[in-house]
């Protein structure tokens, strides 16, 4: 049996609030969590074959130019080394999400230090390691453009990333208060804590790879066009991730590298990246240069934004931060300039880091806004409520739903926002009170799942999605419990195989919403199946605790069932709800820092989030997300930069020493709240993405705290100490 | 190069290039894959284990500089059905997200309690002589050795300090 829908219209029924079960939306405990808390859930690492090799990528050490050899010969007499390779097949930038076929490949051109070149296979790591580190190449060099910021390098400004609407000039010309500033951010790291890395073995011509990939359908395929072969020879394995942030969207050089051993020693080889590697070959956030011009009349209302970015990445790259993403909708404003920049840079390539975007779009134009409300005197949460528009000014669409407004009021009231005392001082440390906005684009992508109903009343999901720590495994659970009235306990989850039925998988925030609604498609079209079989409508039809009510009669459904199981393959895809409406979450952040005024050193004090995501389907696990979210904030605000040699573009500070993600004590007790939201327009489930919501504009609120405690307008994150102490006030 | 580990409670002799350290021997030797690898350079805290009580990063120590030593890994904490305090209480109050660096801070967690037992003070103690008080600040400074990137460290405080109180 199937059940598809392509979600063209709004779904209001709001269905799931009608079941009984009473799973759905709570705090369950990750069913997976028991293995994680022992060591016992496998990573790509980690399922171990008989007469395993290991293999160890080699980086290029020059920014452009060819490898014309390798001296491969005296690295294969050192002891336990079995071969060196490298070749046309090699990875040369990790894919790109969806990209769905291969990325660029090759070794003989060289495009960025770092760059994985060369494979050096041995019988132990630790030999593989010593010939990688020997292993000597014959390079040339050619013309690099290692600095993205020099005078005079080329800028692209694609025709589709420009816009314009109305007369911005006349708007700013005309306005009673503008803000007409630039704002930078530097490039990120996802650095998730497992290294990207692989276990590949072959029989016959069947590739099996253990891997850690946030989306399998498309890895599949990226996998397959790399090495040349057909999909169906690819199975691919990632049960458990460590964690992607974007940096596992697409395959990455490890995989190929080991599947292309694998193949030529016809034995099982592992490749784990470095952390160096990861930060060098698997992804950077583009920096951003951002340009905004607000205009706005003397109530504060916005008549006009102006927002110009301009972002790096390699050549041959068709990704670019979409830094603007949020600016066509978050605000009022009819008159409108919006335009993207992108520079060919030799770097590592750039692609997606948690909410691409918005994280540094939104944050930047959260610091404007700042600076909006202290010109006019508005308070900030009231600037804001000030100019949210009736329906998206910059895409001429109407919202689904909106809860920007509730937000504001919700996380002010809860951090107790005007209780704030201007000019707070503790110790030698300056207090102030900073908020911002959150939102970030909803969306779903095709998915489908297998839910299977034994004779004996257990539940079995099955879908290739992933869990990479955003828990998949929790809410697909719930949402199957909750819709056929069957406990926790007797419902099993399978992830990350890509035998099973395809998902959207992980990233972009749609991953709950698109695999959790194909697991509800299959649990309706159930539901009828077994309604069917009591002579009922399906919406008579409660199920509760493995027992079917319906007339005062009670059935258990293992009766209902039969000897079979029943299996229902559901789906979801994409429709004209997508494309005519603006989807978005929208939240509000606030926070508390202390600025050191002898040093200079910014400390978090108190921070909170309020989020309107649609319905929660976890409360547990929704609430780690937008910590996490919150606390990749408070990193791109505090500590978080990557920092490229202006004269080979290499990266300087490639590891979790010298880039410096936030650290327990760098993290308060952060406080999240939800507010009650059914998004009719997004799927079935009326519930929306949260992975990314926590991220956005998070840090323009500890950026605009750090000016109400000291006066400093930090435009150039992060906000370092040198930036913030020449303009402390004398104490 | 030969050497004897005590792991968990059972002794293991152990044959490995003498380059081998003491976390690759658990990972690809002895089949403990629990104990994780973050960035080989003490920089993340996700192989962190307990040598002899004290917590170690295991990816800077050659394994053949512990013969003899009494090593728990996180597979010795507890395992599912019978988990520890510490791996029950990360579990109810969600102490982490994809699960990797979860072994390192428990491992950690554990022996940190013990050192706030035996009365070490922490940076931000406020009295380096008396008993220390674990307040949040206190847990979080001594837990920065472990990195989390999906940022649970809320949730690990509340863990920590919940198990912490239960065992006064």
């Amino acid at each position: 049996m199937n059940a598809h829908l392509k979600m063209d219209k709004p779904d209001d029924r709001n269905r799931l609030d009608d079941m009984a079960q009473g799973l759905l939306g709570t705090a369950m405990d990750r069913p997976e969590g028991p293995l994680k808390v022992t060591g016992t859930a496998t990573y790509a690492h980690e399922a171990h074959q008989p007469g395993m090799l290991h293999g160890v990528l080699v980086r290029a050490t020059i920014a452009r130019g060819t490898l014309d050899g390798v001296e491969a010969a005296a690295v294969e007499k050192m002891p336990g080394v079995r071969k060196v390779m490298w070749g046309d097949k090699f990875l040369r930038n990790p894919a790109q999400g969806t990209a769905n076929k291969a990325p660029v490949q090759g070794s003989s051109e060289i495009y960025y230090i770092g760059q994985p070149v060369a494979l050096v296979v041995a019988d132990s790591f630790e030999a593989a390691r010593h010939g990688a580190q020997s292993l000597e190449l014959r390079m040339t060099a050619g013309t690099a453009v290692p600095d993205a910021k020099a005078d005079g390098v080329a800028v692209e400004r694609p025709e589709k990333k420009q816009s314009s609407m109305g007369d911005l000039k006349a708007a700013m010309q005309d306005a009673a208060f503008t803000v007409d500033q630039r704002y930078t951010t530097p490039g990120h790291n996802s650095a998730p804590m497992e290294p990207h890395s692989a276990i590949a073995w072959w029989d016959g011509d069947q590739l099996t790879l253990h891997a850690s990939n946030q989306m399998l359908k498309y890895n599949v395929n990226e996998v397959a066009d790399s090495l040349g072969i057909d999909p169906e020879n690819v199975h691919l394995l990632a049960p458990y991730v460590g964690g992607g942030f974007g940096s596992k969207l697409g395959i990455s050089p490890d995989a190929v590298a080991a599947a292309l051993a694998a193949k030529e020693l016809g034995v099982p080889v592992s490749v784990m990246l470095t952390r160096q590697q990861v930060f060098e070959n698997v992804m950077r956030r583009s920096e951003t240069a951002q340009d905004f011009q607000l205009a706005a009349d003397k109530d504060g209302v916005l008549r006009g934004i102006g927002h110009t970015a301009r972002v790096s990445q390699l050549p041959d790259e068709s990704f670019a931060e979409p830094v603007t993403q949020a600016t066509p909708f978050l605000y009022k404003g009819e008159n409108r300039e919006t335009h993207m920049e992108i520079v060919r840079v030799n770097q590592t390539c750039a692609g997606s880091v948690r909410a691409p975007g918005e994280a540094v779009g939104l944050t930047a134009l959260e610091i404007a806004m700042d600076e909006l409300a202290v010109a006019t005197g508005i308070d900030p949460v009231e600037l804001r409520k000030r100019n949210i528009p009736d329906r998206s000014p910059g895409e001429d669409k109407p919202f689904s739903s909106h809860k920007l407004a509730e937000a504001l009021d919700d996380g002010a009231a809860i951090f107790g926002w005007a209780d704030r005392k201007k000019g707070a001082t503790d110790g030698e440390w300056l207090i102030g009170y900073g908020m911002s906005s959150a939102a970030r684009v909803n969306m779903i992508g095709e998915s489908h799942a297998r839910v299977t109903l034994n004779p004996d009343g257990t539940l079995l999901i099955e879908t290739d999605m992933t869990d990479i720590g955003t828990g998949t495994y929790a809410i697909l659970t719930q949402i199957a419990g909750e819709m056929l009235g069957v406990p926790q306990d007797r419902i099993e989850t399978r992830l990350g195989d890509s035998k099973l039925p395809k998902s959207a998988g992980s990233g972009g925030s749609w991953g709950a919403s698109s695999a959790g609604s194909s697991v509800y498609m299959a649990c309706e079209k159930l539901r009828q199946t077994i309604a069917a079989k009591l002579n009922c409508d399906e919406g008579d039809l409660t199920l509760k605790d493995g027992t079917a009510t319906f007339a005062n009669k009670q059935t258990p459904l293992t009766d209902l069932v039969g000897d079979a199981p029943m299996v229902v393959e559901g789906a979801i895809e994409p429709g004209k709800t997508q494309k005519d409406f603006r989807q978005a979450t929208f939240g509000s952040f606030f926070c508390e820092v202390g600025v050191n005024s002898v040093t200079g050193e910014v400390r978090l004090r108190r921070m909170h989030g309020s989020f309107a995501a649609g319905r929660i389907l976890n409360a547990k696990t929704a609430r780690s997300q937008c910590l996490g979210g919150m606390t990749f904030g408070i990193g791109m605000a505090l500590t978080e930069e990557l920092i490229q040699d202006t004269r080979d573009g290499h990266l300087v500070n490639h590891d979790l020493a010298e880039y410096h993600i936030p650290v327990n004590a760098d993290v308060p007790q952060l406080s999240v709240n939800f507010i009650a939201e059914r998004d009719p327009y997004a799927n079935p489930m009326q519930a929306k993405g949260i992975g990314e919501l926590g991220i956005c504009g998070a840090g323009a609120a500890i950026i605009n705290a750090i000016y109400d405690a000291t006066g400093v307008r930090v435009r150039d994150l992060p906000a370092t100490m040198d930036k913030i102490l020449p303009g402390l006030p004398d104490v | 190069m030969k050497t004897s580990l005590t792991i968990n409670g059972t002794e293991h002799q152990l044959d490995a290039d003498s380059r081998t350290t003491l976390l690759d021997a658990l990972r690809n030797h002895l089949d403990l894959t629990g104990t994780k690898k973050g960035c080989d350079h003490g920089q993340c805290g996700a192989c962190t284990l307990i040598v002899n009580g004290r917590r170690i990063n295991s990816c800077l120590s050659l394994a053949c500089m512990h013969d003899g030593d009494e090593i728990t890994t996180i597979e010795g904490l507890g395992q599912p059905g019978n988990l520890s305090d510490l791996q029950d209480a990360f579990v109810k109050h969600d102490g982490f997200q994809c699960g990797y660096c979860t072994p390192g801070q428990i491992c950690s967690a554990t022996a940190m309690l013990q050192e706030v037992k035996d009365g070490w003070p922490s940076h931000v103690s406020a009295d380096l002589t008396g008993d220390v008080d674990l307040t949040n600040a206190e847990i979080s400074e001594r837990m920065s050795g472990n990195l989390c990137r999906c940022a649970a460290y809320p949730n690990i405080v509340d863990a920590i300090r919940e198990t912490a109180e239960g065992r006064k």
